[in-house]
């Protein structure tokens, strides 16, 4: 691990004069901040990280959770995963948030990783987290062995000729199904960035996986008010038992009336270079009757466009039984 | 979980001859995997008394962690984890290191009563807040019930994970789970054991819950 310096500025404010100075905020950032540190210690002893100063947010006041006047939740940067996934009011009204988020991680990583940690996790490629391998997300231009290589774990959806990495968070799939808001403070003042726009599609620049610039600190998240008898769960597909990533997984939304959806929002893990929300699956739903085959339909719809992989074309067969296994378990009466 | 002998000069503890040899080898792996001890008993002739000397270290920054109830001011390189500070600085070496990558949990320990992958975090993050580890839980003469159930149950073979299931043994029993072995596993999963103690582990856990 290269050294660093180590600040610890009190005030937001000037934890983004300290990240301003940065070149960029995206791979190759010579400014960091650190909250959880499980991603961030995790990448700098593996030198896939390298910042030279280091900015330790966690004694900002970013760390509440509280209702918003219109009726939604307002999450802290700094809330740990933990802490979110147990908040009576999130596993009251937004259950598939607390779900996703116990189905990633252990609890040790769950008491340290971070509301904005999480929202911006690293792929875990194996090339892109060894230096040895060249990645064009680490070191642009140098090409993508996965495409060739082992790629069993990599996405089938939002890949690129350049890229076909995973986003691996649980918490954004529910997160992305749940329309949430980021919230960015920079130095160009402050910015609310619906969930949808926030991670890119890695495209011809698969170093910038999101919208974030030098100084930008995500402050908190702000949940919409929950919707009167929506039906929500998280399902997660993977090869143990606990403790290990997606290889598909499904956040579901749904608001029925007589047998009908009224009112769908669909998102995938495990199988896109981002957080996936399906607009295709969401419109196959909409006034459609509650049934299996119409679920089957919608995860068809959902995995259309996939592009398999040559170790893992598996993946949109069980992207499409898992979607349509939430949808089911979802609209169940419990 | 100390069961060693009481140390003397004529009869060191295995780690106060693993500094000493450190120290008068010229290229010992003792000394390339730990310098900062070597160094220090070199410099003595005696085995440390409260780990690495950190005086000396260049862009060291004064940190101060309580562990197990005692305050220690110490200098670190910034780059140094929690982990290798409790192990190397404050040489409370109960605390393991397995993967180092926050995949297995040997590291595990409690800041401010939470179980946390010690590896992943650093040092300076910590300043002021409180550190628990396998020391501070229990002593050789007045164990945890959590260190008993695991002697009493066989919830380890070779010992290198125990302190970290340990560690997230206790700290489970007070949050959110469920009562049955299935609660239980899901979890411990971020404690990895390769001897495959697990059933042994779920058999202590239960044991200490039944009768608290």
């Amino acid at each position: 691990m290269n050294t660093f310096e180590f600040v610890r500025p009190a005030e937001p404010t000037a934890a983004t004069k300290f990240a301003a100075q940065a070149k960029t905020a995206q791979q190759g950032a010579d400014v960091r901040f650190i909250a959880g540190g499980t991603t961030l210690v995790d990448l700098m002893k593996l030198s896939v990280e390298n910042p030279t100063r280091v900015v330790d947010i966690n004694r900002l006041p970013l760390d509440k959770i509280e209702g918003t006047a219109d009726g939604g939740l307002k999450i802290g940067a700094t809330v740990r995963n933990s802490d979110l996934a147990h908040h009576p009011a999130v596993q009251k009204d937004y259950v598939v948030l607390s779900q996703a988020i116990l189905a990633g991680a252990s609890t040790q990583l769950r008491n340290m990783a971070t509301t904005a940690g999480n929202l911006l996790q690293r792929t875990r490629c194996m090339y892109f987290r060894n230096t040895a391998m060249p990645c064009n997300k680490r070191e642009p231009g140098t090409g993508c062995p996965a495409i060739t290589g082992a790629n069993r774990m990599l996405a089938v959806l939002g890949t690129s000729e350049q890229c076909i990495a995973t986003n691996p968070s649980d918490m954004c799939v529910a997160m992305a199904a749940l329309e949430v808001t980021i919230h960015v403070q920079g130095p160009k003042g402050e910015r609310a960035i619906p969930i949808a726009d926030f991670h890119l599609l890695p495209g011809k620049t698969p170093e910038r996986e999101t919208i974030m610039e030098p100084g930008d600190l995500i402050t908190h998240v702000t949940l919409p008010p929950p919707r009167a008898g929506s039906k929500q769960y998280y399902v997660k597909l993977r090869d143990r038992a606990s403790f290990e990533f997606a290889l598909a997984s499904a956040a579901v939304v749904l608001t029925l009336d007589g047998g009908k959806v009224t009112h769908a929002r669909v998102a995938l893990g495990g199988v896109g270079t981002k957080p996936w929300r399906s607009p295709e699956a969401e419109a196959a739903l909409a006034g459609q009757a509650a049934t299996a085959a119409n679920f089957r339909k919608a995860a068809e719809a959902a995995l259309r466009d996939a592009k398999p992989q040559s170790e893992n074309g598996f993946k949109i067969e069980l992207a499409k039984r898992c979607l349509a296994h939430a949808l089911n378990i979802a609209t169940k009466d419990r | 979980m100390g069961n060693d002998l009481p140390s003397s000069p004529s009869n060191p503890t295995r780690r106060e001859f693993l500094f000493r040899s450190g120290g008068t080898a010229a290229a010992g792996a003792i000394a390339v995997c730990a310098p900062a001890l070597a160094t220090n008993a070199s410099a003595s002739g005696d085995p440390p008394a409260g780990g690495a000397d950190s005086r000396n270290i260049e862009g060291a920054v004064a940190v101060t962690l309580r562990i197990n109830g005692k305050d220690h001011k110490l200098r670190v390189d910034p780059r140094t984890t929690l982990l290798d500070c409790i192990r190397e600085t404050v040489a409370l070496t109960g605390t393991k290191k397995g993967c180092d990558h926050g995949q297995c949990g040997a590291c595990t320990v409690h800041v401010n009563g939470r179980r946390v992958n010690s590896c992943l975090s650093l040092a300076l993050m910590h300043d002021g807040e409180e550190i628990t580890t396998i020391e501070g839980l229990g002593t050789p003469e007045a164990l945890h019930p959590m260190q008993a159930a695991f002697l009493a149950c066989d919830g380890y073979q070779c010992g290198y994970c125990t302190s970290g299931q340990i560690m997230s043994a206790v700290a489970l029993l007070k949050e959110p789970c469920g009562q049955d072995d299935a609660a239980v596993k899901e979890l411990m999963s971020g404690n990895i054991c390769r001897c495959g103690a697990y059933a042994n582990i779920v058999a202590a856990i239960q044991k200490v819950r039944k009768n608290s």
